[in-house]
């Protein structure tokens, strides 16, 4: 099978590879590029581990082909905090112990990001179902909610 | 003497007794005491045990010490999630 | 160990109780962290497993000849590769027969071969050419079912233990277990109010978002290494040396960040399997489920049939308690039945108690630990007949709760006398909190349970280095499953006396450290956390040796307050005080690297209470439920990390609300799992729940200098019978089984109606 050529912007950054017609944006994020951060827990969009933006489309980036990229710019969780100054989400997260294992932290921050740059004032029910294609077994998502809650206030203040 | 407790479907292998009188000064001579004297239970002691003396569970302590007042239970080894 | 009395005590804490931000926080935010499936290798190969379609079936023939021929296969390993090594071992074999089929298939998703391949697509083409010749069986997956008399029968080894006489056909009941004391039939004939019911429980998952993933590496030389998500990295360690016929020392594990475990991974799956294709292709292998692996072929828990009965007086006295537990655990002996059973009674006080149980095996996933194994289905069955009998006499559930509680002193259903236990206060709290007198809509009603789980200690290793800027590194090997390491650190940072940044806990892979048994049974924060206290214990001995030494005088002169040694009196001389870091500098001349450690098999855990208060709303038209509030408390002994003992509570609740509610495994008639994915075996999502609110209370554990009781398991004990009770309450008809999905809940509301 021929490898089709791509070139796109991964966090602001100029990226080329290769990759096969049928690879998922994910496999190659994990696999060709070493972008770990985007975690596969179904590959069927069920879970939300896999969220990256694509322009600034909150997605499951095990629904994408990564040919489908080409042109195209993508945000993942490692793009997310700016040198070493992290994201007011990640740091809400760490100070409300909004993560146990962390295998969905990653997606649950992507996607909380997209959330408040479409609704910088969301309530609670409005995080809650923001956040409901981000599966955590973990947590029983009350401190993801109250960290979200507390950033998105945070970062209106700012 | 200790006073050992055994569960109700173990009653079988010790003529029907809960509750044996065992020398032991320790864990580890109070089941092999158990097992020579009562071979039908040795099937369940290879499987695993832990006891509780005196109230408290030992998962492992073979060589926990036994008073002579002390009370025994054996229960099925511990396990969790 | 024995319980040394001067461990005890310790109320006053400096650092213990405050919540320090989490040492590995930074990677988890930021997608450095490295979980199962993150890691790689020079020359890699992807292994894939084939499975088995059937639900029974016996393998006649495996021909994997076309398969080896194809480009870019490097290993084929079947049940021929994985020779039997278990001496005699049963519940060895077992794991090796449930991680590659040997001469029948017991389960669809069993696993039949494997292939190494060089892409992830010759991987899965390899597998079609596989030709696996089956001569299908008939099968059952219910639990009632495999009980009857000609059912098919899975093992012809299996002559159920525990009956007299011992049967002399073989059967799916594996054994029978029966605890309890007293006299239950004279009990219940003091009763003036009996209560029995049956109630049934479908199996569910832990739901761990992370599949099982591991990358093995065996060389040449026979020595290998193994990178892998797990509970327990030194059990996978053991486990795969003794199934591929491997010294122990030739075989090093190390734990990955895990992506959730909950008790499924707390054994063997993939990993022997990923060893034998490496060994075999002599290149590195990645084996990765997929969602619907994880669901077919992991270890989901047991379905289950439970009756229960109970006799009360008039003014709410039980008189007896009986129940017969039913729990079917795969295809492989070993259902959480005992626990169930020896648990199933624990939370009440009670003179005449009696539980019987069954384990019994169907043709399904081989069930793995699920937190409190076994547990929350029997108080989903008990906890709703005493909801019931409370309102048969008249009382409210939560005074006829405390009217029967166990307490210091009362011996256990399953034996024991106990100590300092905490029911009673999580119950008075309970009824204190403002939960409990809130008003309520219509078609809303309120529940709540109780709900016990023993907690253990297990085999532990800590190894504790002082730097030599002072600071200190912490080696443990028990995986950090939600947040253990900042837990370590504390303690650590408590007995030394510095600051919380300065101790760096790691888990250390299997070269590093002496056996440490899996993180399970709530034992982390209890075991591994006294190991790193005592470990610090001896540190401080040796660092006020040193002291002494540079001092000239004596080392009992010596004590240690703050971080600092310093002169005992002033009879041991006028010395100012000496840091950890002072210290440690000049530990080189003083004799080297000073370092403190522990091993040990912990004991005296300390059982675990907890009172649950559901509040739930039922549609009356489409049968479907909200769980509109929820209130957890429960006894922490000591909350070393506030924060994360109270996830532990939300996270515990809210699996059980899945578990109450939606989640289920749907299997067809032909013995296949019908909902092998997110979508249709529905977790709960962020939208379905209100905040689960907490309570910790704190009954020191006498078995612990800190009083630290585990607290991850018995949250999930409560939660399916406080909802049970919360939906009937609300739909004013009684639901026995779970899950109460809105089908079930309208034909309870259609019976009901036919009924009035």
């Amino acid at each position: 099978m021929s490898a089709i050529h791509v070139t796109t912007k991964i966090n602001g950054d100029v990226v080329d590879y290769v990759c096969e017609a049928d690879e998922t944006l994910l496999d190659v994020l994990r696999n060709r590029l070493g972008l770990t951060g985007a975690k596969e827990g179904c590959s069927t969009g069920d879970c939300g581990a896999c969220s990256v933006t694509i322009d600034g489309r909150l997605t499951c980036s095990c629904l994408v082909l990564g040919a489908e990229a080409d042109g195209r710019e993508i945000g993942t969780i490692e793009g997310m905090a700016k040198g070493d100054e992290l994201h007011p989400l990640q740091r809400k997260f760490l100070e409300h112990a909004a993560l146990q294992c962390g295998i969905c932290t990653p997606g649950i921050l992507v996607a909380a990001k997209s959330l408040l740059e479409h609704n910088p004032k969301p309530t609670e029910t409005e995080v809650r179902f923001g956040l409901a294609g981000n599966l955590c077994r973990c947590t029983g998502y009350d401190k993801i909610v109250r960290a979200v809650m507390d950033a998105a206030q945070e970062m209106r203040r700012a | 003497m200790v006073k050992v407790v055994v569960w109700g479907s173990l009653k079988p292998h010790t003529g029907g007794q809960a509750e044996l009188e065992i020398e032991a000064g320790n864990v580890r001579e109070l089941l092999n005491r158990l097992g020579e004297t009562y071979p039908g239970l040795k099937p369940q002691l290879a499987r695993g045990v832990s006891v509780a003396i005196d109230g408290v569970i030992f998962r492992d302590g073979l060589h926990e010490p036994l008073r002579k007042d002390s009370e025994v239970f054996l229960l099925p080894r511990m396990t969790g999630g | 160990m024995p319980l040394d009395s001067t461990l005890q005590g310790k109320r006053d804490f400096k650092v213990v109780g405050t919540r320090p931000l989490r040492p590995d926080g930074i990677d988890k935010v930021t997608g450095r962290a490295k979980f199962g499936a993150d890691a790689t290798a020079p020359g890699m190969l992807v292994g894939r497993i084939l499975r088995s379609p059937h639900a029974h079936a016996r393998i006649k023939k495996i021909d994997t000849s076309k398969a080896e021929k194809l480009p870019g296969v490097k290993a084929i390993v079947t049940r021929e590769d994985l020779p039997d090594h278990t001496d005699g071992d049963a519940l060895l074999y077992d794991v090796l027969y449930n991680i590659m089929a040997r001469e029948k298939a017991l389960y669809e998703g069993h696993a039949v071969a494997a292939v190494a391949a060089v892409d992830t697509r010759t991987a899965r083409e390899a597998l079609k050419l596989i030709k696996v010749d089956y001569e299908v069986l008939p099968h059952v997956t219910d639990v009632d079912e495999a009980m009857k008399p000609g059912a098919p029968i899975l093992h012809s080894t299996i002559f159920t233990d525990g009956l007299e006489p011992k049967p002399k056909k073989p059967s799916n009941v594996v054994r029978r277990y029966e605890f309890g004391h007293g006299d239950v039939e004279a009990g219940f004939k003091k009763a003036d109010i009996i209560v029995e019911r049956t109630f049934k429980t479908e199996a569910t998952h832990q739901g761990y978002i992370e599949p099982h993933a591991c990358l093995a590496n065996v060389g040449p030389d026979g020595q290998g290494e193994l990178w892998v998500c797990t509970q327990g990295h030194f059990m996978v360690r053991d486990t795969c040396a003794r199934l591929l016929g491997m010294d122990i020392s030739k075989l090093r594990v190390t734990a990955s960040e895990i992506g959730g475990g909950f008790g499924g991974k707390t054994t063997v799956f993939i990993e022997p399997v990923a060893l034998a294709l490496s060994r075999k292709a002599n290149r590195p292998v990645k084996v990765v489920m997929s969602r619907e692996e994880v669901f077919k072929a992991s270890g989901p828990t047991a379905s289950t049939s439970i009756d229960v009965k109970i006799g009360v007086t008039k003014d709410g006295r039980i008189t007896a308690a009986d129940a017969t537990l039913r729990y079917q655990g795969g295809a492989f002996a070993g259902s959480p039945v005992e626990f169930g059973a020896m648990s199933a009674f624990a939370c009440y006080d009670l003179e005449n108690a009696r539980t019987i149980g069954y384990d019994v095996v169907t043709n399904r996933p081989k069930q793995a630990a699920y937190r409190a194994p076994g547990a929350p289905m029997a108080a989903f069955a008990v906890e709703s007949v005493i909801e019931e009998l409370a309102r048969k006499v008249g009382m409210e559930p939560i005074d006829f709760r405390m009217k029967n509680a166990a307490r210091e002193g009362t011996r256990s259903s399953y034996g024991p006398t106990y100590g300092p236990i905490g029911l009673l206060a999580t119950l008075e709290k309970a009824k204190q909190h403002p939960h409990f007198k809130a008003p309520l809509s219509p078609n809303q009603g309120r529940g709540m349970a109780c709900g016990f789980w023993f907690n253990f200690g297990g085999q532990t290793c800590v190894s504790l280095n002082v730097n030599s800027d002072g600071t200190v590194a912490l080696s443990v090997g028990t995986p950090d499953i939600g947040g253990s390491r900042a837990s370590m650190c504390l303690m650590a940072a408590e007995e030394l006396g510095i600051p919380y940044d300065k101790v760096r806990a790691i888990v250390a892979d299997t070269s590093a450290l002496g056996y440490n048994d899996v993180t399970d049974g709530s034992r982390t924060t209890f075991a591994t956390g006294m190991a790193t206290i005592l470990a610090a214990r001896d540190a401080i001995k040796k660092l006020t040796a040193r002291a002494a030494q540079i001092w000239g005088i004596s080392a009992e002169a010596v004590t240690w307050e703050k971080g600092y040694a310093k002169p005992a009196g002033s009879n041991a001389g006028n010395f100012p005080p000496m840091s950890i870091a002072e210290i440690a500098a000049q530990a080189g001349a003083t004799g080297g690297p000073i370092a403190g450690h522990h091993e040990y098999s912990a004991d005296g855990a300390g059982v675990s209470f907890a009172t649950h208060i559901c509040d739930a709303e039922v549609d009356p038209e489409t049968g479907a439920t909200k769980i509109v509030r929820y209130t957890v408390l429960q006894d922490a002994g000591k909350a070393v990390h506030p924060s994360y003992v109270e996830g532990q509570f939300q996270g515990g609740a809210v699996q059980g609300i899945g578990w109450a509610l939606n989640e289920e495994y749907i299997y067809g008639k032909d013995g296949r799992l019908q909902n092998a994915g997110f979508l249709d075996y529905r977790i709960p999502v962020c939208s379905d729940l209100p905040m689960i609110d907490t309570v910790i209370l704190e009954i020191p554990n006498p078995g612990h200098p800190y009083g630290v009781r585990g607290v991850g398991e018995t949250s999930i004990v409560p939660p399916l019978a406080a909802i049970a009770n919360a939906v009937s309450a609300a739909a004013g008809v009684r639901l026995t089984s779970l899950p109460m999905s809105p089908p079930r809940i309208l034909a309870a509301l259609d019976r009901k109606a036919a009924a009035e």
